[in-house]
């Protein structure tokens, strides 16, 4: 490997993460100590409930974090900007836009927005990144639609195309393949390998998809309540990482398969 | 991207229609002018004193606060569904109307019981505009408040219906300790008018008008960015909080300037945005600000010219005719297209 691909993207030091008010701290989870490097994908999985949205919110600046450091491109999440954080990092929420009467096209081209003027106007090399993404999405011949006619397959490649025109080195993906089928789970998990190895984006994403992101992540991140494992799917089926992620009554992992089956 | 060969020749429309409905809101009335007439008088080459007075001094700007109160009244409509991304938020509905009465209704009722020497001083119209517009705006705030803490659409309709009712039970409180005349005042104004403005009164409220446009189009780009929601347009790098602050401003100015004048008018804000999207497919605010301030522009001005009754000298009030109008358009696109997007 190259040293471009070697450089780390997001690194995380003894960091707690949490919600804090005026009366008390409520620590979701601490010592997450790990660092990621640029072109690999990384799948978040854990059950429900433990923390995996909180997570996410903290590593994109919209929760702050109690302590430790987080470190994005090598500096501090919190020296950043809001307009220089959007250059560095894009994000594709659960939450639905709030309008659905955008075109295809429009919502793609909101992604320009930290690097147009105030008019928002968009220049040939803009209309070229759009366009591209469009493109890698497989969207090009859906672009004059509005977003209230598209599947929901459809529209999850529409927020991943916004991210992609945003034109960041890494992007964060909370739970993108929810809603969707076997075929559209595994068709957004590819074109987010696609991405990492075509186009040497750093793609986090969490997922309940726990055999598909063993298959197809480089490397995986599993949350218990003890702690957060950082590691190559492999890696991680050795050390019984996956074991202890659900209570063992129910479902149990089986290791020659890497997948989970019902007792 | 920005501005389509089809929205360059929509807008070509507006205009003409604009200008075609301002000669005829002109000339229908008690006295009937002919429209050459009107367009004669306004570049100044009129026959007839009587028609040029009339003109004047009463239909000419009777018609330009139509085009105001329209215009401004559908910008703040399309802010504020943008703003609480709620397609049923407009500046009556919301309570807006009535935080300005409320202003009103205390500098008008509340002036009389401090002394007459300085109601008089208190009444004069810069003070109704700043009354009315920081009624609009605590409404706003409160409204905003409830927003970033109850994520439910359903919660800014009910806060927008209290601050109706609560305006209500002040106003007859008011109403209980002050005399006739005042009252008799703030019921005529709470009926909404176009008419009977001064030349003064329609240089503050363009004024008003001109400002909360200005900040409007400043907010354009920040308001394409909320169409995502509020944490997709912080991804993307917008200063949040000034951004909503200067659009709230922007509404606040729109709303409550307009309203001090013409007195609370329902449906304009809430039905013109809608209307105007059914013509216009996009969602881009560089195009929607100046298309919706054409289209409530028109829709006031035929509302006025049914309001004033053409070859009968009674004039209806204003605030009737909008909702008239108004109310069934809002049915319909429900009923059509089984929800409202915005």
């Amino acid at each position: 490997m190259d040293n471009l691909s070697q450089h780390t993207v997001i690194k995380c030091q003894d960091l707690s993460i949490g919600y804090q008010n005026k009366k008390k701290t409520s620590v979701i989870a601490s010592t997450i100590n790990f660092s990621i490097t640029q072109g690999t994908l990384v799948a978040l999985v854990g059950s429900n409930g433990i923390g995996k949205s909180t997570l996410l919110k903290s590593l994109t600046a919209m929760l702050p974090t109690l302590s430790g450091s987080l470190q994005i491109d090598a500096t501090e999440i919190t020296a950043y900007s809001a307009l220089a954080l959007s250059n560095k990092l894009s994000v594709v929420l659960t939450e639905a836009p709030a309008s659905k009467n955008l075109t295809v096209l429009e919502l793609v081209s909101l992604g320009r927005q930290p690097h147009t003027n105030w008019m928002g106007s968009l220049t040939q090399n803009d209309k070229d990144i759009i366009q591209q993404a469009l493109e890698d999405t497989d969207l090009a011949s859906l672009k004059h639609k509005n977003c209230f006619e598209l599947s929901d397959g459809q529209l999850q490649r529409v927020y991943i195309a916004r991210a992609l025109a945003q034109d960041t080195p890494l992007i964060i993906l909370d739970e993108p393949t929810t809603h969707l089928d076997l075929y559209h789970r595994a068709a957004i998990v590819k074109l987010l390998k696609k991405l990492t190895v075509e186009k040497n984006k750093t793609i986090l994403f969490s997922t309940h998809e726990i055999d598909l992101a063993i298959q197809i992540s480089d490397k995986m991140l599993v949350m218990t309540p003890q702690n957060i494992a950082f590691d190559s799917p492999c890696n991680l089926i050795k050390q019984g990482s996956f074991d202890v992620l659900f209570p063992n009554e129910i479902v149990v992992f089986d290791k020659k398969t890497g997948r989970f089956s019902v007792t | 991207m920005m501005l389509q060969k089809i929205h360059v020749r929509f807008f070509i429309l507006l205009s003409l229609l604009l200008v075609v409905l301002v000669c005829v809101n002109i000339s229908l009335g008690s006295v009937d002018i002919p429209a050459l007439e009107v367009f004669n008088s306004i570049v100044g080459a009129s026959s007839k004193s009587s028609w040029d007075y009339i003109i004047t001094n009463y239909r000419l700007p009777k018609a330009i606060t139509a085009i105001i109160a329209g215009g401004g009244l559908a910008i703040s409509g399309l802010l504020m569904q943008t703003l609480f991304r709620n397609p049923l938020a407009g500046p009556f509905v919301l309570g807006l109307s009535s935080g300005a009465s409320l202003g009103v209704a205390i500098l008008i009722l509340g002036a009389g019981a401090i002394s007459g020497v300085f109601s008089s001083f208190l009444l004069g119209p810069w003070s109704l505009v700043i009354a009315s517009a920081l009624g609009s705006f605590i409404v706003l705030l409160a409204l905003l408040a409830v927003t970033l803490k109850v994520k439910d659409t359903m919660a800014i309709l009910i806060i927008g219906l209290m601050f109706g009712s609560l305006t209500g039970a002040v106003v007859a409180v008011l109403s209980y300790f002050s005399d006739a005349e005042q009252l008799q005042q703030f019921v005529f104004w709470s009926f909404g008018s176009l008419g009977n403005q001064t030349w003064q009164g329609i240089v503050i409220i363009s004024l008003c008008f001109f400002i909360g446009l200005l900040l409007s189009v400043y907010s354009a780009k920040s308001l394409n960015a909320l169409l995502l929601g509020e944490n997709y347009a912080k991804s993307m790098g917008l200063k949040i909080k000034k951004n909503m602050l200067v659009i709230i401003l922007a509404t606040s100015i729109l709303a409550g300037g307009i309203t001090a004048f013409v007195g609370p008018i329902a449906f304009i804000g809430l039905a013109v945005p809608h209307l105007t999207r059914q013509f216009i497919k996009t969602s881009n605010h560089f195009v929607l600000i100046p298309a919706v301030a054409l289209s409530g522009a028109i829709l006031m001005l035929v509302c006025d010219t049914i309001a004033q009754l053409p070859g009968t000298v009674y004039t209806l009030p204003i605030n009737a005719i909008t909702s008239l109008v108004g109310a069934p358009v809002v049915i319909w696109l429900l009923v059509r297209k089984r929800k409202l997007i915005f």
